[in-house]
């Protein structure tokens, strides 16, 4: 098989990091509180990092490396915004 | 002014590390790896964010310039550190097979003075064995642990000891920061 | 000979790193509350991602030193990025734990809270202003 020029031990790769991204997913729409959804909006975060590097791997473009480094900064930004509204108070 | 050119410095030298690779092998003007418009504009940027940033970057002291220190952190990195991250994952993986967990929150005062000591040794005990930092007293610069397994004989005394949840890296961090 | 060897290397670390990567996933669904889901997916993440990074660092390093001067920008920016998780995951894991604890979610069976004794900014606002 030859999904966009990409060699099969990657796909199988990406396929099982996307596995734990939908196992985090379930925890997201279940969740009984907000800070637990939170929780599971997180470790998506640093899921997507981590397979954007892998993709650019597979995909032998260096590119995909420095757009993980720049929404790696921005998800931590949103992750310490939404944190700081959870717990109330003046900002 | 010291401020000002240890800013600009670490500035210039993080676009050297993004910017490196940028050789033109159609040109002639190149240093090494990077071409020199590259090299020309990270100057006058590092030198712009210097001029404005130099307040924030450095605030009393200039004690983690001294390379020494810089040595211990790597060291402490690949060592100690890594080695507790390891066991961590390995904790963990027994717990989510097992399902045994005795959790609670505990109070250690490590005693630490200054601010980057107390976020290395928070970071640090996130990231090892069973233990999640919570909050902190800013005043005496307690911290407030989660412990996912809480040992009965660490509860005679109140504030818990250090060496039940941080081991050795305490020690390790006051060689490094303080 | 060498090339296939570095080769099985990088598959071996990638393994590693995804099977972390899916303990942490597995952890999430089983925890019964917050802080411990956050163990899961804190540690395990940021192990996992050592691995995967290495992986990446590993191949730039091999084609750098055949004599490819874009390894070097696989090999930096690699390294810029596994710097930048290991920085803000604990952080970030730290300002949820906060937020959970003084919005009022208490830690299931619990042997000892000594958290809960601490007066918050608010309250002793509001201690205060009764004064």
């Amino acid at each position: 098989m030859n999904f966009f020029g990409i060699p099969d031990i990657y796909l199988v790769i990406l396929g099982l990091l996307f596995l734990s991204i939908i196992m985090a997913i379930i925890r997201v729409i279940k969740g009984p509180t907000a800070p637990d959804r939170i929780v599971g909006l997180d470790t998506i975060n640093t899921i997507v990092i981590v397979s954007m590097i892998i993709f650019g791997l597979a995909a032998g473009s260096v590119i995909y490396v420095d757009v993980a480094i720049v929404y790696a900064f921005l998800s931590f930004i949103s992750t310490l915004f939404i944190a700081k509204y959870l717990e109330g108070g003046e900002f | 002014m010291v401020a000002f050119v240890v800013t600009a410095l670490v500035c210039f030298i993080t676009y050297l590390l993004l910017t490196i690779g940028s050789a033109n092998n159609a040109s002639f003007l190149n240093l090494w790896m990077w071409s020199i418009e590259e090299i020309i504009f990270g100057l006058v940027l590092s030198i712009l964010v210097g001029i404005v940033a130099r307040k924030v970057f450095i605030k009393k002291s200039l004690r983690m310039l001294n390379p020494v220190r810089w040595l211990k952190f790597i060291g402490y990195m690949i060592g100690p550190f890594f080695i507790g991250m390891a066991k961590a994952n390995f904790d963990v993986a027994y717990r989510v097979i097992t399902g045994k967990i005795n959790p609670g929150i505990v109070k250690i005062s490590p005693n630490l003075k200054t601010d980057l000591g107390v976020t290395m040794l928070a970071n640090s005990i996130t990231l090892t064995p069973g233990t999640l930092t919570v909050d902190i007293d800013e005043n005496t610069n307690d911290l407030y642990i989660h412990w996912i397994n809480v040992k009965k004989e660490a509860l005679d005394k109140m504030p818990v000891d250090c060496k039940f949840i941080c081991g050795k890296f305490d020690k390790h961090v006051r060689g490094i920061a303080e | 000979m060498l090339n296939q060897l570095i080769d099985i290397v990088i598959y071996i670390l990638l393994a590693i790193g995804v099977f972390f990567n899916i303990l942490a996933g597995i952890g999430l669904l089983r925890f019964p509350d917050v802080y411990t889901r956050l163990h899961a997916g804190t540690k395990c993440t940021t192990f996992g991602s050592i691995f995967l990074c290495g992986s990446v660092i590993l191949y730039g390093l091999r084609m750098w030193i055949l004599g490819n001067v874009d390894g070097s920008i696989w090999v930096i920016h690699t390294g810029i990025a596994l710097v930048a998780i290991l920085l803000t995951n604990p952080t970030g894991a730290h300002a949820l734990a906060r937020a959970a604890h003084r919005s009022g979610v208490k830690p299931v069976g619990a042997v000892i809270d000594e958290l809960e004794n601490k007066p918050t900014k608010k309250s002793a606002n509001k201690m205060e202003a009764k004064k």
